[in-house]
């Protein structure tokens, strides 16, 4: 008897050092320098409901990024027909994601397939139609090509965000992908939520397109756009009133260059007028394509496009060879250093669209731990006061019980980096109710063994006997539910179910173990007459 | 010494099944037709199932509704719902308009918008949430999926443990607790939301444990009175486990209320759906759960694993 005392209270001691032990890094701060160089430093994770910060869930749109290849094949088809003296009446892409291409005779016809079979096999034949002699082509991505292009602009969209969020400074970001085409971020303790969501969700697709000239801006501006062409506006704020204007723009549709060829972007403040720009610097067949495009323009208008709307358009005044360019607008300091993060991380393959923003500001997350934590200490208090003064000294072991619960509770959150949520609150809440239930359970069969005039002894032994397949019964029905909802479940719901499946473990643990090791070394020491129940 | 709040009773629990059953037919009709509303889209559902934003402020002073209502209103946000949390001066704004991108930064408007009209009122952004409507719907999906899996988990587990009928009686009188918070938070016209599903499941699995000692206790007397009728065996099982019941609910009730009353805005629907539920959960575990097994199984044999 002495023995399995001893064993199981040691058991319990052992559970219990543990637990203290890995709760040290949450209730210790600082931490002594020995500890943080050999031993764990983790705090209990707190979920971000509780500590603020933002939760996105991102979905690319990889539709956009097929789009763009396709586009870029009907250039290069265009290009490769030409050089190789190949007539065709139209190459063309049509909106609905293929590319049209027509040919004027058979001869024509036989040697268009010859190139499309050699160079273009991310193509398939969509439609094909021979009318009036003339040879009808509908091509569109082969459905492996597209699938990687899709797969990659997810992968390269999560590389960039990534990229962005590092150069940001966010400390312990997630950034996740879920199913196929989504980027899970979460951003614990962000101060700044707009302009981190700026940071993210901007395309940064950097262009450099000429200001169409010949034509005229006021027509475009009625509808008849010229061939090639496009209107894309300016954002101009008023420093002093903060009002808003958008100047138009006529603007040549073909890119000159792209973002792609940038080494470097950076925040600088011009000193004589104190007004922050982003100065480039490209690589060098960015600057030898610049030192090209600006000689071949001089005095030209030369725009640079981010998403699609313009930053600015600067005449060329003359050739420029250094690979240096800036771009000037009337950036705050912020909004500079923010853009030049941006095109250093690189554009997004695909525009992303944020399909979920949950954003907790760290007063409200303090205030939900605070009162949270409140609400739990006035709860057990009753619970603790109840049991005593219902059950006696025994309500005391019970309490006992429920103060080892809580702590083993907590332990086993610090140990298994679990994260505490809301929710899991509400499940600390259930294994408390548990833990109570379980107690009573067995206090009550000890109380009917008592009336049928066992000793105590025999009746708390009888009492466990009797209570023990019940309790088992009502927590494995529990635990069912609590790893099904795990499982299958998302979000809140596997927090409320982490926290339950623990509890319910860790309570059959310290009812049938904890409690009971008392009352039998109580019985060991002195033969009692009566119990206090 | 500690004290007895029941004696040794002896109620006829089953014999009060019929006005049982009036009273939780009327709680379910009420919960099924919370979830027909739910259905037709006509419930308060919360944004994280329906898709929209929210967005809470916390002012420096209080504040008046009437100035809150005017703000919004003139930034065309007509529709939305306002919920003041008096304490700590707080304001809860949601737009249930399915939130389609940020292009249209509904956030952002009504946070212009109230800096506007509270010029001398400073406030801070406490949290924002906006919720696409594909989001919405795979968590509503998610949750539903989960909730059932483990209903079917926890049949299969009681017909092992006891019988087929106890496991399905333990599921009804569970539906019915979550049905009856679902019916009340109709009448209230209280918001659904994954808060509340995390309630409803907290209550699920409590209740279950509640009837599950109460069949436990069936089971046993059975195979001690084999002889005797099912009522008679049934009624004081119930009566014997009855002060175990009470004492556990009171206290599972104590810790609620003290959520309830401490534990701030966020979780305080949360806790008032949990305790409803208590008071539910312990009268279905005692007038409904073991009632229908009897409806089911009066005058034939109970055939209940004799080896535990």
């Amino acid at each position: 008897m002495l023995r399995s005392i001893q064993l199981r209270a040691g058991l319990i001691a052992l559970f219990l050092a543990l637990s203290i032990f890995f709760l040290v890094p949450t209730l210790v701060d600082p931490l002594p320098k020995w500890w943080s160089k050999y031993l764990p430093t983790d705090k209990i994770n707190l979920g971000l409901d509780l500590r603020g910060g933002m939760h996105l869930l991102l979905e690319v749109e990889v539709q956009k990024a097929v789009d763009s290849m396709l586009d870029k094949y009907a250039a290069d088809i265009k290009d490769s027909l030409t050089k190789k003296d190949i007539p065709f009446s139209k190459i063309e892409r049509t909106p609905e994601g293929k590319i049209s291409v027509a040919l004027p005779d058979s001869k024509a016809n036989d040697r268009f397939n010859q190139v499309r079979a050699d160079q273009y096999p991310g193509l398939k034949v969509a439609n094909f139609r021979e009318a009036e002699g003339k040879f009808l082509y509908l091509l569109e991505a082969n459905p492996k090509e597209a699938k990687g292009v899709e797969e990659s602009a997810v992968r390269q969209a999560l590389e960039t965000i990534r990229n962005r969020v590092d150069q940001f400074g966010v400390a312990e970001p997630v950034i996740v992908p879920q199913g196929d085409r989504e980027i899970l971020v979460q951003l614990p303790g962000i101060k700044e939520p707009q302009r981190a969501i700026e940071l993210i969700g901007k395309t940064a697709l950097l262009e450099f397109k000429l200001v169409d000239e010949e034509n005229s801006l006021e027509e475009a501006l009625k509808g008849n756009l010229p061939p090639g062409s496009e209107v894309l506006y300016q954002k101009i704020v008023d420093r002093d009133t903060g009002v808003v204007t958008r100047r138009p723009y006529l603007i040549k549709k073909r890119s000159m260059m792209t973002g792609d060829v940038l080494t470097d972007a950076r925040m600088r403040i011009k000193s004589d007028f104190n007004e922050s720009y982003v100065s480039l610097d490209f690589d060098a067949r960015g600057a030898r394509l610049f030192d090209q495009i600006t000689a071949e323009n001089v005095r030209k208008r030369l725009a640079i496009v981010l998403d699609n709307s313009v930053y600015s358009a600067p005449v060329i005044q003359e050739r420029i060879s250094g690979g240096k360019a800036q771009i000037t607008g009337s950036f705050t300091p912020e909004e500079a250093s923010d853009l030049a993060i941006v095109l250093r991380a690189g554009a997004l393959p695909a525009p992303v669209k944020i399909i979920q923003n949950v954003t907790v500001g760290p007063s409200l997350g303090q205030d939900s731990i605070d009162k949270g934590i409140r609400a739990a200490i006035i709860g057990s208090i009753l619970v603790v006061v109840f049991m005593a003064v219902y059950y006696g000294m025994s309500g005391l072991i019970a309490d006992w019980a429920l103060v080892l619960n809580i702590i083993y509770l907590m332990g086993a959150f610090a140990a298994m980096r679990a994260t505490l949520t809301l929710p899991g609150i509400a499940g600390i809440i259930l294994a408390i109710g548990m833990a109570v239930d379980t107690n009573v359970l067995m206090f009550e069969r000890i109380r009917e063994e008592l009336r049928l005039g066992k000793t105590v002894r025999a009746a708390v032994d009888a009492g466990y006997d009797k209570a023990f397949f019940t309790i088992i019964d009502s927590h494995v029905t529990t635990l069912i539910t609590a790893v099904v909802l795990f499982q299958f479940g998302t979000g809140p719901i596997k927090g409320f179910a982490v926290t339950l499946s623990l509890g319910v473990i860790i309570n059959l643990f310290s009812a049938l173990i904890g409690t009971k090791v008392i009352f039998d070394w109580i019985n060991m020491k002195k033969q009692l007459k009566t119990l206090s129940i | 010494m500690g004290i007895e709040l029941l004696g040794k009773t002896n109620i006829n629990f089953i014999g009060m099944r019929k006005y049982a059953f009036i009273l939780s037919a009327l709680l379910v009709g009420l919960g099924l037709l919370a979830l027909l509303q739910m259905w037709r889209g006509q419930a308060n559902l919360g944004i994280d199932f329906a898709g929209g934003t929210a967005v809470q402020l916390k002012f420096e002073k209080p504040l008046k509704m009437e100035e809150a209502r005017k703000a919004l209103d003139e930034s065309g946000f007509r529709d939305s719902e306002l919920q003041h949390f008096t304490e700590g001066n707080k304001l809860l704004i949601q737009v249930k308009k399915p939130f389609e991108g940020r292009e249209e930064k509904v956030s952002e408007k009504i946070v212009a918008a109230f800096s506007k009209e509270f010029k001398d009122n400073k406030f801070i952004v406490e949290s924002t949430t906006e919720i696409g409507p594909k989001v919405g719907k795979s968590l509503r999906d998610d949750a539903m999926i989960a909730v059932v899996i483990s209903i079917i988990a926890m049949i299969i587990y009681l017909a092992w443990r006891f019988e087929f009928s106890f496991g399905v009686a333990a599921t009804i009188a569970t539906f019915h607790d979550v049905l009856s918070v679902l019916g009340l938070f109709l009448i209230l016209g209280k918001e659904v939301n994954l808060l509340l599903v995390t309630a409803l499941l907290t209550l699920a699995g409590y209740s279950l444990s509640d009837t599950v000692v109460i069949y436990d206790r069936i089971r046993e007397n059975l195979r001690l009175r084999p002889k005797d009728d099912l009522a008679a065996v049934m009624n004081s099982s119930i009566n014997e486990v009855l002060s175990r019941t009470i004492v556990t609910s009171v206290t599972v009730f104590l810790v609620c209320l003290a959520l309830f009353f401490f534990g701030g805005e966020v979780i305080h629907d949360f806790s008032f759906a949990l305790l409803f539920g208590i008071v539910v959960g312990t009268y279905s575990s005692i007038f409904v759960a073991s009632p229908i097994v009897y409806e089911w199984r009066k005058g034939k044999k109970i055939r209940i694993r004799t080896k535990r």
